[in-house]
Parts: structure tokens; sequence; C-alpha cells
């Protein structure tokens, strides 16, 4: 067991964990916090994405040893990101979710898309969706709401 | 349709303000509504706030179920939208499907079976808040009318329904009640955006997983590496030395055993997991090999099985001359269902009486197998639905095992909640699949190139015959599971003489249905072979579906037309490289058709554009309907993936996560996906299955067209 300071959605916190306990699982059982997801723990279907040090990050596979003073962002913490808002807002207005298990790291992964390209072509979104699993099958609307938020975005 | 008594309860809510109920007269069941009446036990509750909070007797999946239900009830109450709030409801007998008899969520029912009740559940509580307004009022309740949540009356008079509610409540209930005509709907048929949608993009909507009960631990189990293997030895030692693990035990399964670890989180029990040496008994246990099943089914499809269709003159096949007859082989694998949320279910069991927490299909099951296993009456066991990360038809096994196993640990850590998760690990290795099939099919041609002549076997195992199971006499005939036949036996395709025959071999892989069930592979067969006997006719391929199918199957014709004027401009303009594929799914009460635009593109399918048409009847959530007819698609494109199998090597599961079966990622999927919903005013129909099987014959189809070949072996390993 090791102590650590996080800093999640700009609120530090205080983590007794082994070194290597992966950083989801310090989200959802050390901390409840539950809108970071479970799908498969072997960083292939980005369920668990948030953004560490503002990369999309696979929680499931990083050691919380390894974060450091890195800022973490999770998808309770997008409402409070201006792109966040708006990409939130484009998959409501989109109708987008299904089941939503998944929707938090599509989430995640379209906000650093969107914060590094301010206009993804098609390619580009698939490129940068690419790994996101959504079993539900809702890519359509995640491309259309991708496209809605860019826009409006400027 | 069953007809059954229907008994209306009314009352004041403890809380204040209406509630109202409405119960069936089941058969299977008889029991009578005895339970005192407590929220939420009721349908619909107006709060005093003018909140309306309406409970949804099945699960949210992901279908949409939780929003178009609200939607027809509150269409009838004339209740404001911005104000209603939809609610899982909990195992209870008033929330039984009024046909299945049971709570259940499957077979696309939910809009289907309980249109009508939600209709005139909201129609009653509207007639009686409008009768409350007219008592206080003393005016006729003809000279009052009623508009999102308030009643409007003579001289300017108005109330809202929130102020209504307690004098509504003494109002006696409606024997009948007039449900409006369709130019009256307000909410049915009106593109509507789904109540569950923000919590689900803030991370805030709990699923069954994201459950914290005040107490609870956690267990994973460590399973047999065999299908019904048994634990014979332990060593336990270095999990229980590890910080946080409570305990260690052997639990029986629905097929032999396994060891529960119970810890204070998910991560240290998976941990302790992983440092168990347990020794297995495999002894006489039968080791599946995918190989040799192949071989085996092969042969018995070769075999006439049990008869499932005799239509004319079987022998009319062998005079056709054979320049004109075909043989085909087609072979599909095991399926996984891999829904995003693993399996779950959290328990507390309390000496005389339970609580549960499971995100299912099957409430009423779930809840009388927890009872067995703990040894209480199903009403000792309170049992909440929730939300669920998908479902595809893994969350109803009809042994019901997943809350099994859970009650099986909580029985033993008496007043503990324990909540049970599965790795994906145990997911993808955990069985439960859709079966491997074979089929064997025989096609005759008459002068014309219409098919007819057509034997038709097929192999593969069932999951109804000899479960008992209270669905088992619907859905089984003749020793023929039909759900393992349905596509091809209940085909609208003319075909004069038509002989469909079945075997279920046995094995000890679970087995159970996936979303759409038999017309994942029958849709297949029928599909290509069709689209083969088009081209080889050199006949339109939507033309010659048309000619061949029979006049009176307008559920399937309507979309075929549909789509054919939907997509006329983009198939006579493909780009160069590019070729389009056609299938169309029905059943007995919805119909799709779909179109491809497919490209070969890194020696995979590349969609570039998917156009759907469906007849749904009245489509009560345009939104909704879309949404399943895009996602549907995703799905059914699983069993295209070049890994889309599930295999299995002298009795183990060769894969183990989502890198050994990888579903359909956005590069997978069309790029584009365009809907058209057939105009309908008949009664509604489900849309949660019948897309899934078009697209995979869409694709190979017109991947025939690039290639030249015939693709009859899923998954599609390589082009």
């Amino acid at each position: 067991m090791a102590s650590y300071v996080l800093t999640i959605n700009s609120r530090q916190r205080d983590v007794i964990a082994d070194p290597g306990t992966p950083l989801l699982w310090v989200l959802r059982e050390h901390l409840k916090m539950r809108g970071t997801k479970y799908g498969c723990g072997i960083a292939a279907c980005g369920a668990c994405t948030v953004h560490v040090g503002g990369v999309a990050t696979r929680s499931c596979v990083l050691p919380v040893s390894l974060v450091g003073a890195r800022p973490i962002v999770t998808i309770e913490g997008m409402a409070a990101d201006r792109v966040g808002r708006v990409v939130q807002e484009a998959w409501v207005s989109g109708d987008v979710v299904q089941c939503g298990y998944c929707q938090g790291g599509q989430i995640m992964t379209a906000v650093t898309l969107l914060k590094n390209v301010s206009k993804p072509t098609d390619s580009q979104i698939e490129q940068s969706m690419g790994g996101n699993i959504c079993r539900c099958g809702t890519y359509v609307r995640i491309r259309a709401a991708i496209k809605q938020a860019a826009q409006q975005l400027g | 349709m069953l007809n059954r008594r229907s008994f209306i309860r009314v009352s004041a809510a403890a809380a204040g303000g209406l509630m109202m109920s409405m119960y069936f007269d089941h058969p299977s069941g008889a029991q009578q509504p005895t339970a005192p009446i407590f929220p939420p036990d009721a349908f619909v509750h107006v709060r005093p706030d003018g909140t309306i909070v309406i409970q949804v007797n099945r699960l949210e999946c992901g279908q949409g179920t939780q929003t178009a239900l609200p939607m027809i009830l509150a269409d009838e109450m004339d209740a404001d939208w911005s104000q209603v709030r939809a609610e899982l409801a909990p195992a209870e007998d008033l929330y039984k499907d009024p046909v299945f008899g049971v709570q259940m969520t499957g077979g696309s029912a939910a809009i289907a079976n309980s249109f009508q009740q939600y209709r005139e559940l909201g129609a009653k509580t509207r007639a009686m808040l409008v009768a409350a307004a007219a008592a206080r009022w003393q005016v006729s309740r003809d000279e009052c009318r009623a508009a999102k949540s308030v009643v409007y009356g003579p001289g300017n008079r108005s109330a809202r329904y929130a102020d209504l509610a307690a004098e509504a409540a003494r109002q006696p209930i409606p024997d009948k009640v007039a449900l409006k005509s369709a130019a009256g709907f307000g909410l049915i048929g009106t593109p509507t955006r789904r109540l569950d949608s923000r919590a689900k993009c803030e991370g805030a909507l709990r699923f069954g997983l994201d459950l914290d009960v005040p107490q609870m631990q956690v267990a994973v189990l460590a399973r047999p590496p065999v299908f019904g293997g048994r634990v014979r030895g332990l060593d336990d030692t270095a999990a229980r030395s590890m910080a946080g693990v409570r305990d260690v035990f052997e639990i029986p399964l629905v097929h032999g055993t396994a060891i529960a670890i119970v810890a204070d989180t998910f991560w240290t029990a998976k941990q302790a997991r992983e440092r168990l040496t347990v020794d297995w008994d495999l002894s006489g246990l039968e080791r599946v090999d995918s190989a040799r099943l192949r071989s085996a089914y092969q042969a018995l499809a070769h075999t006439t099985g049990n008869i499932a269709v005799r239509r004319g003159d079987d022998d009319t096949l062998n005079r056709i001359p054979v320049a004109r007859r075909m043989v085909a082989d087609f072979e599909f694998p095991y399926l996984p269902h891999t829904p995003m949320e693993p399996e779950n279910a959290t328990i507390r069991f309390d000496g005389d009486r339970a609580e549960a927490w499971v995100p299912t299909q099957a409430p009423t099951e779930d809840q009388v197998a927890i009872a067995d296993v703990l040894g209480l009456k199903p009403q000792q066991v309170t049992f909440h639905t929730e939300y669920a990360g998908g479902g595809f038809g893994r969350r109803s096994p009809f042994d019901c095992h997943i809350v099994r196993e859970a009650a099986a640990v909580a029985k033993r850590l008496r007043g503990t909640p324990i909540k049970l998760v599965w790795t994906r690990e145990d997911d993808v290795q955990g069985g439960y699949y859709r079966p491997v099939y074979v089929h064997h099919v025989e096609v005759g041609l008459d002068e014309q190139g219409m098919p007819a002549g057509w034997r038709h076997v097929i192999v593969g195992q069932s999951w109804v015959i000899g479960s008992g199971h209270w669905s088992e006499p619907f859905v089984t005939k003749d020793g023929v599971d039909l759900l393992g036949t349905q596509g091809t036996t209940d085909t609208r395709y003319r075909i004069p003489n038509f002989h469909v025959s079945a075997h279920h071999p046995r094995l000890n892989v679970p087995v159970t249905q996936l979303r759409s069930i038999g017309y994942t592979h029958n849709t297949f067969v029928m599909e290509t072979l069709i689209d083969e006997l088009a081209t080889r006719a050199q006949a339109d391929p939507i033309a010659y579906r048309l000619k061949l199918l029979d006049p009176s199957a307008t559920t399937i014709r309507t979309p075929l037309m549909l789509l054919e004027e939907k997509s006329a401009t983009w198939r006579r303009s493909l780009a160069p490289g590019h070729a389009v594929g056609i299938a169309c799914n029905s059943d007995q009460s919805t119909g799709v058709a779909c179109a491809v635009d497919v490209s070969i593109e890194n020696n995979r399918p590349r969609i570039h554009r998917a156009t759907v048409a469906i007849n749904v009847g009245l489509a009560v959530n345009p939104l909704t309907v879309e949404a399943q007819c895009q996602g549907g698609l995703v799905f059914g494109l699983s069993q295209l993936m070049a890994k889309g199998a599930i295999t299995v090597n002298d009795g183990h599961v060769e894969q183990r996560n989502f890198d050994g079966v990888p579903p359909p990622y956005m590069k997978d999927a069309p790029v584009a996906i365009d809907v058209h919903i057939v105009p309908s005013s008949e009664k509604p129909s489900g849309c949660g299955e019948p897309p899934v099987p078009v697209i995979s014959p869409a694709v190979v189809n017109a991947l025939f067209r690039l290639t030249g070949k015939r693709y009859r072996t899923l998954p599609l390993v390589s082009l």
C-alpha cells in the first residue's frame, strides 16, 4: 500500500492503494466515481477512457503509481470543460446514446480529438475514435455529433 | 392476442398525489393482486410537485423502451412531457407482460405487447383527473379538456394535474375509456429524444455494475476451464493472505462448481483469483472441439432431421435436371453477446428475506431462481431491475445462472450484500453463445429460374428443447426448435415444394438466444441463396425478391419497395470498385430491407453506405426506430468480423477478451446509414431485432459482385 495525491477534475484527492492498482479501480472503488466504466481491462474497448495530463488514456491499464502529478479529468468533469460541454450537448441533441455504457469513454475520446483538430474529417474521426467499442452500434450518430460539436466550437 | 381481464387499482399515494395500477389476470400465475399498494407499486404517479413518474415494466438496455413506453402513456394522459420521468419497475405481479405473463424483455415485444396497456392507463388516469376537475367546478366533464398536465373548464377555469391528483384518486375508475384517434396523437409518432440521454452523457447514470450498497463486498469466481468441471483441490493460502480478501469457498454452478473469492473491492478479488491454485476435476467431461464439431455437423446435415416444414412434394427436387439444381453448405460459429457491461448481480440474504439488484431481461425468473437458491418464496425477494449496459439476449439465460451464482455466494455470507462481477474474460469464455449452426440446402429451379423445389437441413444445439422453460411449448414442435429454424421455416418466399428439417445435437457448451435469434443464420442462408438465384436469372435482386414473395406479405414487400425508391439514385451511380448488395428480413410483424454500398479495403469489406427501409407498424418513436436500425446493422456485422467467432479446442474456449473476438469498431461499420420508415397506422411491432440479420447477407452479396465468390462460412476470415 502507498499513498497518492491525485488531482481529479481540479480537486485534490488522497488515495491509499496498492501501487499496481489501475487508475480505473482507484476511481471506481476508492473514490466511488462510477462514471468511468470497466469494459475489458486490457485497453481494447475504451470504456475506461479519462484524460491524464490532457491525453486520452485507458485507465484500466494505467497503474495509479504512474500517474504522478499529471491532472486527471473524468467524464464527471466534462461539464466544466468548454469543449466537453459542447460535445455532451451535441451527444444529447443528436440522441447518440443507446445503452450508454461506453459513451463516457466515447465522449472523452471525442473531446481530445476536437481539442487537437478543430474540423476533423471522416477519416480523422475514424482514426481517433477507432479504438472505442460501442456494442449498440451508435457509430453513425457519434460521427454526426462530433461534426456538430466541431461546427459549434467554430 | 390473449384476452385477459384486467384489474385497475388506484390510490392516493402515501407521499401525496395519484397512483394508478393495472393488474392482469394471468393464466400462468393465477395470482390475485393482494399486495398492499405502496410506491412504486403503480404505473403512474402524479406527484404534488407536478412530476409524473411512469414505471417501465421492461429492462432498459439501450433499446429505448424507457422513453417509448412513457410516451404512449403520457400521450393518452395529455401529460406535459417535460415533467415526465421514467423508472424501471421492480419485479411485481402488476408489471408482468400482458401477453407473456412474466416480466421479460425480449422478442422485440415491449411496444407490441404493452402499447394498448400503456394507452389505457394513460387514458384512464386522464379521465379521472378530468372527472375530479369537473366535480370541483360542478360542470359536466364534456365541458372540460386537458392539455400538458392542465385541465381547462368553462369560464377560463384551469387546474394543474398535480393539484387535482388527490381528488382524482377518489374518483371511480372508468371501466371503458375512449382512446385517441391517430390524428389526436401528440407524442406517439413524433421523433422524441431519450429521457436517459443526459445522465448517460454525464457519467451519472448508475448501471448494475455501478451499484454501491452499504457494507457491500465484491465476489469473482474462478470457473472451471472446461464446461461442467468441478473443484477437486484448492490452495488458497496466497489469496487469503492478501489484505482485503474476506473469504474463499467453493460454490455450485448450474454446470459444475467454482471457487468464489469475496473481497472488499473487485480489484482485490480479481488479484486474489490469480493467486489461487485450483485442481480441477475434468474427468468424464465432453471435450468439444470446433473442427471436429464442424465435420460431425456437416455429416448430420446430409441426413433428414425432425421435420419442420413439409410443403408440396419433396420428390419434385429429384426430378429437376441437374443443370437447374444447386447445392450449398453453410457454417456459422459460436457467437458471444459481449454486452459492454459485463454480467453482474448484487444480492443480500437476511435469512428470511433477500434483496437483489440485477440488470436483467428476466426479473420474474431471476426472482424465482434467487428464492430457490436461498430457500425462500419469491415474494420474500425484493427485486430491483437495474439499468443494463447492453443485453442482446445475454441477460435472460433460461437457467438464471448469473443470479444463482450470486445467491450462492450471498447465502454463505448472510447479511452482507454481495456484488458478483464477471470479468470480460469470464464473459467471453463463459458460454451461453449463439450456437454453431450448419445448413445443407438443395435447390431446384423451374424453367423461369424460380425455385420449384427446396430441401433444407439445419443442424444446431437447442437451448429450449428439454429446458422445461415456460416458453418451450410455444417455440418447439415435433422435436424442432423453431427459434433455430426461424427465418427459413417462416419465409414468405413462395417455394411450392419446400422441405425443412432440423437436428439438435446436445453438447456441454451452454448456448442461448442472441439478438434476432434464428434469423442471425437463417436469413443469411435464405438471402444469400435468393441473391444467387436472382443473379443466375439475370434479374434485379429487388425485383426478383418481389416476384418470389407472397403477394400478401406486405410486411416485407412494403420495405423492399421503399428501399427500391430510396436507394435508386445511389445504386445507379456507384463509384468504381464499389458494388451494391441487397437483403431483407421479416418476422411475423416487422419487415426490414437493406442495400449496402461496399468496396474492398485492406482485404476487408468497407461499407460506405447502408440504406434501410422498415415496416414496424405505427412507429411510436421514429427516432428510436432509426437508432435500432442503425445499431442493429452494426451488431449484425459481428459475424462478419475476421475474428468474429468463439472456438473451442479440447473443451477450452480459445478466446479470452475483445482482442480475441473483437466486435465491430467504427471502421467496420457503415460510414452512413439512412433509415426510412414505411408509413403505417397498423398496430406497432418491434424493431430491436429485425434489422440485425440484413446486413451480413447484404455485404457478402455485394462482395460477390466484386470477387465472384460466394461466402457461406462465417466469420468472414478472408475474402
